[in-house]
């Protein structure tokens, strides 16, 4: 064996090994939330965490467009509602069959006598769970296809997003007899016999949560380290280069939109059947923007960053809204200054950059150098650095 | 026949017109110095309230005061926006240009900011954001003069933040114990409030048949003086004329010796006191509450982007089209042109109302920006990133 291909069997080794820690602590954390959370937290604070961690899967999609592929999307809005919808018109379809009328009670309320065609195959149970992902997945990637062919990008994709958000919520709050407008699909029953509103099925959902997340964690932790990772980086910092070396851009950002799309949708059909309604206020636009907030707290391009923000921001919601009701707003438009002003990397970012090379020191390590080596100790950078920052 | 094509003309330019008002503001802002506000809609709101402020002293002031209290709530209200436009750019803009994103996020977060205080604004609070200013900026201002004390202002300023906000929160809830209601009753509140128009505006023009609305004429004649004076501006005057150098060309223009640190303040106070007009106007036309500026927000980005980001005739002509189209839907006019034809007429009757006919005007907008991805006026260049 030569010297080469000894370090490279070393270095895939490391690897392994750094993967295989990884997937033990994304383990050992979510046994944590399952075993011990339960006992820890009252049957409501358990409740509540659990629609975080729904939550925090759709950060992660936005993490994975907007902290890696650099596109801002204000419209994760409509794919969440659409998983949501997508999956409360199944259990809305859950009607015992000695009931009179086979519909769901408030058509009968708007004098609809036939259900709608686009009702019909949410009776199937893996019908509605594979729209839960794909119709989100489909709707982002025909839009995203129609804007980044034209090179629609950076700002004017966050506004174009915006509005199909408010678009969106429009044509749901309008329409009455279809999907029950403003008041949106609430009051659920059963799902396969057994009562949702239940501690057991809660629990059952909750864990679900916890499961998924992880999964979608190892999903976008896949994608993003590969050289798909390195394209969708390439992407967000330079993507004229990106075309002149010969990539296009379009078909890599239009699967990334539609995978984020699709997390936003499941996300969405989680957060449904814990707090058990969907209605178009889950496309207004605040929600959407403080979705993207929820990242820039923990740190873009950190996935682990996105989870923690959006708990950290929901808790503190939860907690803010419980006390001072009249200062929540204030304390969120706070937090939007401060994160971009103070700390445009996120909680995770200044870890990184603060604590991170601290604690090397601490431990007698080398320090990772992120730079060239020999920009670190030239005296012009450094005088560079400290005057001119930003 | 022809007095429905007039009705729906006349209905469709009306529209047009308050976005154009509206959006007017936005197209400096956005298209001369590509800042994304997003509390744009915020600072229209806040044009609004001034309008109920005024209104409501010149009624106490009663006469003709109360015939005329449109023109001072006017200047007022560019006057109110103005400067908040102006603390919001030194504040926070300045330190974003040309990174978007965060600007975006930042101004949404003033925006919210924005629209909490207007809710819950009353004496103790003005109190004690004056207090918290008072202490913070005088330290800031000490500190700052003191060239030896400068190496360590950022960490004094840090200790004294919370200081501050802890003194200026103790003396708003003391004076909040001791006069209760007095002080603590919001001036605004959460719900909407009312202006009403003078009595010379209101009633409507009769014309062959057809009723038109003197505010609605107001308005349009407004923005016809406002589109006007501030084409004036930016073509005939100096600083118009400094403001587009910087526009074109950023470091050639500090190069020159224009100040372009006081140009993106001009500029942005300027974007931001038509927002404040555009308030005023609004306020004509129905109730205003906090939640006002948020439906004017995307309408007015759509205006712009359609347009053609940096031409003010763009806009012009984008928010004509979005008007008349806006209303040709809504109102089920084409509904009944199409009679005849039976699938067609289902089809627009689908969309006869005003939020579904947002959402066709949304398709719409979308497939035009397929043909022509730059807006009517597509900023000539040879950038790489158009």
């Amino acid at each position: 064996m030569t010297t080469e291909a000894a370090i490279s069997v070393r270095r895939t080794d490391r690897r392994r090994r750094r993967v295989l820690l990884e997937l033990g602590i994304v383990l050992a954390i979510a046994l944590v939330l399952i075993l011990v959370m339960p006992v820890l937290l009252s049957g409501f604070r358990l409740n509540l965490l659990g629609r975080f961690l729904a939550l925090a899967i759709v950060a992660l999609g936005i993490d994975l467009i907007w902290g890696y592929t650099g596109m801002l999307s204000l419209g994760h809005g409509i794919f969440f509602a659409l998983g949501g919808y997508a999956f409360a018109m199944h259990l809305k379809l859950q009607i015992p069959p000695d009931a009179s009328i086979q519909l769901p009670e408030f058509m009968s309320l708007y004098g609809v006598t036939e259900l709608p065609w686009f009702w019909k195959p949410f009776y199937d149970f893996n019908f509605s769970v594979a729209a839960v992902i794909l119709i989100p997945a489909l709707l982002a990637a025909v839009l995203g296809y129609l804007v980044f062919r034209n090179r629609i990008r950076g700002v004017y994709f966050a506004i174009l997003t915006q509005a199909a958000t408010i678009i969106f919520f429009n044509l749901f709050n309008g329409q009455q007899q279809l999907i029950n407008g403003t008041n949106g699909l609430t009051d659920f029953k059963t799902l396969f016999g057994a009562p949702i509103g239940a501690a057991q099925t809660q629990f059952v959902f909750y864990c679900l949560t916890v499961f998924l997340l992880a999964g979608a964690y190892a999903l976008c932790r896949w994608l993003t380290s590969g050289r798909f990772g390195s394209v969708l980086i390439a992407i967000r910092d330079d993507e004229g280069r990106m075309r002149s070396s010969g990539y296009n851009p379009t078909g890599f950002k239009v699967l990334v939109f539609a995978v984020s799309a699709g997390l936003a949708g499941i996300a969405g059909a989680l957060f449904t059947l814990q707090t058990g309604i969907i209605s178009p206020r889950a496309m207004d636009i605040a929600f959407s923007i403080e979705m993207v907030i929820w990242v820039a707290v923990g740190g873009r391009a950190s996935l682990v960053g996105a989870v923690l923000g959006t708990i950290l921001v929901n808790f503190g919601k939860s907690f803010l809204s419980e006390q001072y009701p009249q200062s929540w707003l204030f304390f969120l438009g706070g937090l939007f200054l401060l994160v971009v002003m103070v700390l445009p990397n996120g909680l995770i970012g200044a870890l990184r950059s603060q604590a991170g090379p601290r604690l090397w020191a601490i431990l007698g390590k080398r320090q990772y150098v992120t730079t060239y080596p020999s920009l670190e100790t030239d005296p012009d950078v450094q005088h560079e650095r400290q005057n001119f920052r930003n | 026949m022809i007095a429905g094509l007039l009705d729906g003309l006349f209905n469709g330019i009306s529209i047009g017109a308050v976005l154009l008002l509206a959006a007017l503001g936005l197209a400096i802002v956005f298209g001369l110095m590509n800042v994304i506000n997003l509390a744009h809609g915020e600072l229209i709101m806040l044009g609004a309230y001034t309008t109920f402020v005024v209104q409501n002293v010149c009624k106490l002031l009663g006469g003709p005061w109360f015939d005329l209290y449109i023109f001072p709530a006017l200047v007022l209200a560019f006057v109110v926006a103005a400067l908040v436009g102006l603390v919001l750019e030194r504040g926070v803009i300045r330190y974003l240009y040309g990174r978007p994103l965060e600007t975006l996020l930042a101004t949404w977060g003033v925006s919210l900011i924005l629209q909490q205080f207007v809710r819950s604004v009353n004496w103790v609070l003005v109190i004690e954001i004056a207090c918290f200013c008072s202490l913070f900026f005088t330290a800031w201002w000490f500190l700052s003069r003191r060239s030896h004390l400068l190496r360590i202002r950022n960490r004094v300023l840090g200790m004294l933040l919370p200081l501050c906000l802890a003194i200026a929160i103790a003396i708003g809830t003391f004076l909040g114990e001791t006069f209760k209601l007095a002080v603590t009753q919001p001036w605004f509140g959460a719900q909407n409030v009312d202006v009403t128009a003078p009595s010379w505006l209101r009633g409507g023009l009769a014309l062959g048949g057809l009723q038109l609305p003197y505010v609605r004429l107001f308005i349009i004649g407004l923005t016809i003086v406002c589109v006007a004076g501030i084409y004036w501006f930016l073509q005939r005057s100096t600083w118009g004329l400094r403001i587009r150098a910087v526009t074109q060309n950023r470091s050639m223009s500090a190069c020159l010796g224009i100040p372009t640190q006081k140009v993106d303040a001009l500029t942005f106070a300027l974007g931001s006191g038509l927002a404040g007009v555009a308030g005023c106007a609004l306020s004509l036309l129905g109730s205003v509450g906090p939640n006002t500026g948020q439906n004017y927000i995307v309408d007015t980005f759509m205006v712009v982007v359609v347009g053609g980001v940096g031409k003010l005739g763009g806009s012009v002509l984008a928010a004509l089209a979005i008007g008349t189209a806006t209303y040709l839907l809504g109102s089920g006019t084409l509904a009944l042109l199409f009679l005849p034809v039976k699938p067609l007429a289902d089809f627009f009757t689908f969309f006869a109302n005003t939020s579904m006919a947002k959402v066709m005007v949304f398709v719409l907008i979308i497939a035009f920006l397929q043909v022509r991805p730059g807006g009517i006026f597509p900023q000539k260049g040879r950038a790489v990133d158009a």
